[in-house]
């Protein structure tokens, strides 16, 4: 049944057919259109929201550390909290489980001069792993190693903006010395920053070197770390109150105090985001899915008033003896193919505009609006479906239609 | 041929009931041609629907080439309408947006023959109808006698028992009237069984028997002299 002929059966009937067949499709066209579009917005609107927070990783968590604002346990108010090595080796130990990874962090300005070449930058005292943290592309030789830090190695890695700014035009810049207030320290590697500018003008350098070169001390500034991404919001949440809670313990500060131990975790705002781009999501699912409906039932009605018109043919086909059978499938064929081509116009047309005023739409907060392929197969299962459903009713009372009344309707 | 006893058709109009055939008793041998005559209401349309499996009757028997027509499902109809019968109409009925082979072969694809074999088989039929060299066109190209006679070779394809023609030349002018008619003629002389249903006395004449309706009973049933006209 469903050989070549049949197929030459019905492109020959659509095809000698086309206004009837332009006009069902084009309800198709118009509903996966429109179904493209919210989709796509939808996805931009999504890309913003993860794009606002692409610098860092997404299970990150920043303790910085003030001084008190609340006396307790018999000590004043305005006592400053200083983390040190041991703090960071603390956390590292008794919260392991729930860890990912975890550096200290050291703020330092520097001016820095190469040849000629001189400029301020900002100077990042970090472990290894703060790679990782904080998604730094080494896109040059190395980020710093284990090694570094426990040899104290006089190494830095670059940002790609600091490599323009002092070697101009040298693309490679392995083996070369810059001047950081006047001590010279190997560069080992460049690195890029989705962070934008600002993050590509930095410089890292082992926390053990800074340590000991600028202040002889065992400080550290802040402690970032990224928890475990086996943690799900709620339990990523917890253990941020938690390792608030033991650093405040363990400074002797009051859990009340907002100021001395700070502890900044991305969970908190992911899971609001989350919930947020989860219900858009869904209203767009809703408006959309409305919108197909609208098109198979707009078809489905097209496919009807298709079938009156055709009333007579499929009369003479049965007279000549075609089985119902055959009369359904060349209606229902005939549906789907429209249908599945249809749509595919309507996402082709939804796509370009979608790439067309994509470029104007980041004043909206959309960026990058674009449908997956996912999302183009899902469609197309969709619409074959679709194509089905809208077909079958009209079909199936094409097939009950008996040859004289379909003769004789004139 | 073809065998009718005590055929009962009834049709419900509002709450009453129309009785259209009233106890029809025929039979048909191989080789004749039949008109069947009667002014509107007769019954004539209802008994070659009957005859034609396109309509069912509520009482008495039918069988047609010895099968017993009866309770068939859609499905074992559009096979015996397909195997046995070949349909003309008053109005053509050709598919509108086909081509004249494309109509011939319609019936030969339900058959389930290979395209090769319907084209071929389609191509003999409207040589034999001489349209041959008019095969690629549409019906709206075509005179109405070109389309009743592609209708014709429509019906002749599937190479059926007996030919069912409803009114042929009902919408011909008189002169296209009679070549459609010379024409159900001749293949009559080849063999073809013949069934016409008419309301014109000269088309009747140039047939071999008339059946005449009248109420839903048959008033007469002779054979006669055919009229034959020279071409």
């Amino acid at each position: 049944m469903l050989d070549q002929d049949f197929w030459r059966e019905i492109f020959q009937s659509i095809n000698k057919n086309r206004t009837r067949s332009l006009l069902s499709g084009f309800t198709v066209i118009f509903a996966i259109m429109l179904f493209t579009i919210l989709f796509g917005l939808a996805n931009g609107l999504n890309n913003t929201f993860s794009e606002a927070f692409v610098d860092d990783a997404a299970n990150s968590i920043f303790i910085r550390s003030g001084r008190t604002i609340k006396p307790h346990r018999g000590l004043q108010s305005g006592r400053r909290i200083q983390f040190k090595n041991k703090d960071y080796d603390y956390i590292k130990s008794d919260f392991n489980s729930k860890l990912e990874f975890i550096s200290s962090r050291i703020y330092q300005n520097v001016s820095a001069s190469f040849r000629n070449e001189k400029n301020n930058y900002q100077l990042r005292a970090v472990h290894p792993e703060h790679k990782f943290i904080e998604k730094t592309i080494v896109t040059q030789g190395r980020f710093l190693n284990q090694l570094d830090i426990k040899n104290r190695t006089k190494v830095i890695v670059i940002g790609d903006l600091v490599r323009q700014d002092l070697f101009k035009n040298e693309k490679s810049v392995k083996g070369k010395y810059i001047n950081l207030n006047g001590i010279p320290f190997k560069v080992v590697g460049i690195f890029k920053d989705d962070g934008g500018d600002d993050e590509e003008r930095k410089i890292y350098m082992p926390i053990s070197t800074v340590q000991q070169i600028y202040g002889n001390n065992d400080f550290v500034d802040q402690i970032n770390l990224t928890y475990n991404k086996e943690l799900d919001y709620d339990g990523a949440i917890d253990f941020g109150l938690d390792l608030e809670k033991a650093l405040k313990e363990r400074f002797i500060v009051s859990p009340n105090d907002q100021r001395a131990v700070r502890v900044f975790n991305m969970a908190m705002q992911n899971k609001g985001i989350n919930q947020m781009t989860s219900v858009l999501g869904i209203l767009i699912l809703i408006i959309g899915l409305g919108t197909l409906i609208a098109g198979v039932v707009g078809i489905s009605n097209i496919m009807i008033f298709i079938v009156k018109e055709r009333t007579k043919e499929i009369g003479i086909r049965k007279a000549l003896g075609a089985s119902p059978q055959s009369i359904i499938s060349i209606i229902l064929a005939e549906s789907i193919i429209v249908t599945t081509l249809a749509g595919y116009v309507g996402l082709l047309f939804g796509v370009t505009l979608l790439e067309l005023v994509a470029p104007s739409l980041e004043t909206y907060f959309i960026t990058d609006p674009s449908v997956s392929k996912t999302m183009v197969f899902t469609a197309t299962i969709t619409l074959i479906i679709s194509g089905i459903i809208a077909g079958y009713l009209p079909a199936k009372r094409a097939s009950q239609i008996k040859p004289i009344v379909a003769i004789r309707n004139e | 041929m073809l065998e009718i006893k005590n055929l009962h058709k009834s049709y419900p109009i509002g709450d009453t009931k129309l009785h259209v055939l009233k106890g029809i008793n025929m039979s048909v041998e191989d080789g004749e041609m039949v008109a069947i005559m009667g002014s509107s209401g007769s019954g004539k349309s209802t008994l070659l629907n009957i005859i034609g499996i396109l309509d069912e009757a509520d009482q008495g028997e039918y069988s047609l080439d010895n099968v017993k027509i009866k309770n068939l499902g859609e499905k074992k109809a559009a096979i015996y309408r397909n195997k046995f019968l070949g349909f003309i109409f008053q109005s053509f009925n050709l598919i509108k947006y086909k081509n004249a082979l494309d109509n011939v072969s319609l019936p030969l694809y339900y058959q389930g023959l290979k395209r090769e074999k319907r084209t071929e088989r389609a191509k003999f039929y409207l040589k034999k109808v001489g349209l041959l060299d008019w095969s690629s066109h549409l019906p709206k190209e075509l005179s109405g006698g070109q389309q009743q006679r592609v209708a014709i070779a429509r019906a002749l394809a599937s190479e059926p028992k007996l030919i069912l023609a409803d009114e042929p030349t009902g919408a011909l002018d008189s002169n296209t009237s009679r070549d459609i008619m010379t024409f159900l003629q001749k293949l009559n002389d080849e063999g073809k069984t013949i069934l016409i249903v008419t309301h014109e006395q000269e088309i009747a004449n140039m047939c071999k028997r008339i059946v005449r309706l009248r109420d839903g009973i048959i008033l007469e049933d002779n054979f006669i002299n055919q009229l034959r006209i020279k071409v």
